[in-house]
């Protein structure tokens, strides 16, 4: 029993995030958006050459074939500098996925190498992200995965929330020929699981930004003559966002302990996506709160990690959808003190 | 990490299970803090569990403890509340006195007040409060006097939980003259002991639960005083601590009740408002986020890590799912969720109500959740100080 990350682990989200802040600023982040560009390509490339494509691919198709624990991490780093790249979607769901399903493909070592991008969901339910800087698409039809070009598919725009996730309405025809064969069901309930962690895990680093945010905002504007940080009211807001994040982080790195699906693994997934999702926007909230009429000016960055939020709380399953899965793991298996960590 | 009890965990997890099951009274024991046949009835089980050596499973050996590691405690916890063991009536000595003895007492200290805390011999109330002093703790005016190898003690302490019917009370004092965070020393005395004056306080629920102690010309020896003279305020803050850090509420608690809580919902899912289901989620994953986060700090502290100021953040957040929690259960029982449990009608429900007029304390007591709010905006976030 041991709730540590390991050293590597930590060393090398800190390398990421010490990328992310050099390359990754706010201020490019803006113009990304002016410019409407799919993607930033160079800092997509310096991603793949840290090798942060290859950590959840098998060994064979030249990965690290390492777990979700290994990820987290990194997840949270990408939310803490609202990395608008598709890190999670390419690296911690659909190769993953591809690997899982057709180990030998030629596409898996090309996504480890960052020389194709893949995209994976259900376009029955949710609109798909970043369809406009992906090779090919791993598409559910409700029974199977399917590899499918981008090419072969319709995809129109979608505005949405958050100007830096950019979606699309896909649509598509199941092929025999486009269908993936192996052990569909499950490999597509852990690519929903991984979604579900590796998003939470990204609002738990956009959280942290927003209070951080928030704390220097208070420590330099002056009212009443002194530091607006130093009113209980404002201090207040901050603190009781804080202690959501501090109860969704033990959820989100419980979560990723686990890689098989089940009704078990799936709750605390979920559990985390809610936990973090929640206490993410409360953050935003009270950071924006916190500023006043500068928060809430196009100016300040906080709601660019509110909108990144929102539209994550939507991606892979809303609310409703995480508490039913929770729903069924408490009125279904054991409970109690001696049941934390699986039955007893 | 690897979220899996080991082999050693599996077996110590058996071995504790096996003891409470031949161990704990079959039958319920009189509430502790109504009544002495209660409290004694809640002390004579303190004993029993030291036969064992359970009284407190962090302990060295030497101290009637077992040496065990934090997940161990953890899992004794879990065990505990998970058969409905009796509640800890010196649970003021066993989590805060205790832990701040082990750091800083003498040894001679030790072996005099740990093994008879572990046995229940002696069983323990803070006095820090003050009517003029409490959440701002720096303004305790009570004093210690030194007059030759004695301290004299004098002064009003307040809201000390089961101080009418304890045996000692570690206290909070200052030598006359000093101001504020200086000049404090923390000192024990017999609540037995000439110029003691104990009158308890009955709270919202009709319990008197606390006590106010009149402390007149005390006298206490020196080797009574934990730590260095003047030293006081830095040995509370520890305590404090540990207070809100690990000990004083283990999650196992809040998980018996999520699953009571889960099972009264399945029990009345036909007549349950709506808004039950979402209520019973909330308070099941706050009981899980609860525990594993005390885990993830267990392992840390393990690890070689501190307890900082986070701790300040578990105080608020057991103390507002307990009220939650509770009122997710009171909402499920319809015309029942007033009756007490001696009601005819209350059968085995009236305990929900109990526990929320009791959760109600939990913002309030062990520094109030707008200090632990102060705490963790200024040390956790470094937000400038008022």
């Amino acid at each position: 029993m041991d709730f540590n990350f390991s050293e590597e682990q930590i060393m090398m989200s800190d390398v990421l995030r010490e990328f992310l802040t050099a390359e990754c600023t706010m201020g490019e982040l803006r113009k990304q958006i002016a410019s409407d560009v799919p993607r930033d390509e160079t800092r997509w490339a310096k991603l793949a050459e840290m090798g942060l494509f290859t950590v959840l691919l098998p060994e064979d198709a030249g990965g690290l074939g390492l777990a979700e624990q290994d990820f987290v991490l990194l997840a949270e780093a990408a939310g803490y500098a609202n990395l608008p790249e598709a890190l999670i979607e390419h690296a911690g769901v659909a190769a993953p996925l591809l690997a899982a399903l057709a180990p030998n493909h030629e596409l898996v070592a090309k996504a480890a190498a960052g020389e194709v991008t893949l995209i994976a969901g259900d376009p029955a339910t949710s609109y798909l992200p970043n369809v406009d800087s992906a090779d090919a698409l791993l598409l559910w039809d409700g029974k199977s995965v399917h590899l499918v070009p981008s090419s072969a598919v319709e995809a129109v725009r979608q505005e949405s929330v958050d100007p830096l996730r950019r979606l699309f309405k896909v649509t598509w025809t199941p092929m025999d020929t486009t269908r993936l064969s192996g052990d569909n069901s499950n490999a597509w309930a852990q690519a929903i699981n991984r979604a579900t962690l590796f998003h939470a895990a990204h609002c738990l680093g956009a959280a942290q930004r927003c209070i951080d945010m928030g704390v220097d905002y208070t420590k330099d504007r002056n009212q009443f003559g002194k530091p607006i940080g130093s009113y209980q009211a404002v201090k207040h807001l901050l603190a009781r966002a804080q202690v959501k994040i501090e109860f969704a982080k033990p959820v989100v790195y419980a979560a990723a302990a686990y890689s098989e699906p089940g009704t078990f693994v799936d709750a605390r997934v979920s559990h985390a996506k809610i936990a973090a999702t929640e206490a993410a926007e409360a953050a935003a909230r009270a950071s924006i709160q916190v500023q006043g009429a500068m928060g809430y000016s196009w100016e300040v960055d906080v709601h660019f990690f509110l909108k990144r939020v929102l539209s994550l709380t939507y991606a892979w399953g809303g609310p409703e959808f995480h508490l039913s899965r929770i729903g069924k793991r408490v009125f279904e298996l054991q409970l109690g003190p001696d049941a934390t960590f699986g039955a007893a | 990490m690897d979220l899996n009890y080991t082999p050693e965990h599996k077996a110590f997890r058996a071995e504790v299970r096996s003891w409470l099951e031949a161990n704990v009274p079959k039958e319920r024991l009189p509430d502790f803090e109504m009544t002495r046949e209660g409290f004694e009835a809640h002390r004579a089980w303190e004993a029993k569990m030291k036969e064992g050596d359970w009284g407190m499973v962090t302990w060295p050996k030497e101290y009637g403890g077992r040496g065990v590691d934090l997940i161990q405690w953890l899992i004794f916890e879990e065990e505990y509340y998970r058969i409905g063991a009796p509640g800890r009536v010196n649970q003021n000595g066993i989590f805060l006195l205790g832990p701040t003895v082990m750091e800083f007492g003498t040894p001679e200290q030790k072996a005099r007040i740990l093994p008879a805390m572990a046995s229940g011999e002696q069983i323990w109330a803070q006095a820090w409060s003050e009517p003029q002093a409490g959440s701002d703790l720096a303004g305790v005016r009570a004093t210690a006097e030194l007059d030759g190898d004695e301290y004299v003690l004098n002064g009003h302490k307040i809201w000390s939980s089961r101080a009418a019917l304890a045996d000692w009370a570690f206290g909070l004092f200052r030598a006359p003259g000093t101001e504020r965070h200086k000049g404090m020393s923390l000192i024990l005395f017999p609540l037995n002991a000439p110029g003691v004056r104990v009158d308890p306080i009955r709270r919202i629920d009709g319990k008197p639960a606390f006590a106010e102690i009149i402390l007149e010309n005390v006298r206490a020896p020196v080797t009574n005083r934990l730590g260095d003279e003047g030293q006081g305020w830095h040995i509370c803050m520890a305590t404090a601590g540990f207070e809100r850090g690990l000990m004083l509420r283990s999650p196992a608690r809040y998980q018996v009740a999520a699953e009571k809580l889960a099972k009264l919902y399945q029990a009345n899912k036909m007549t349950a408002p709506v808004s039950a289901r979402d209520a019973v989620l909330q308070a099941w994953m706050d009981s899980e986020a609860y525990a594993l986060s005390i885990y993830r700090t267990a392992s840390r502290l393990i690890a070689g890590g501190s307890i900082g100021a986070e701790a300040s953040t578990n105080k608020i957040f057991w103390s507002e799912m307990d009220i939650a929690l509770h009122r997710a259960a009171l909402s499920l029982l319809g015309a029942k969720a007033e009756l007490m449990p001696s009601a005819p009608e209350a059968a085995d429900v009236g305990d929900w109500l109990d526990g929320y007029l009791f959760s109600l304390a939990g913002p309030i007591y062990a520094g109030t959740n707008e200090i632990q709010s102060n705490i963790i905006a200024e040390r956790m976030l470094g937000m400038p100080r008022a």
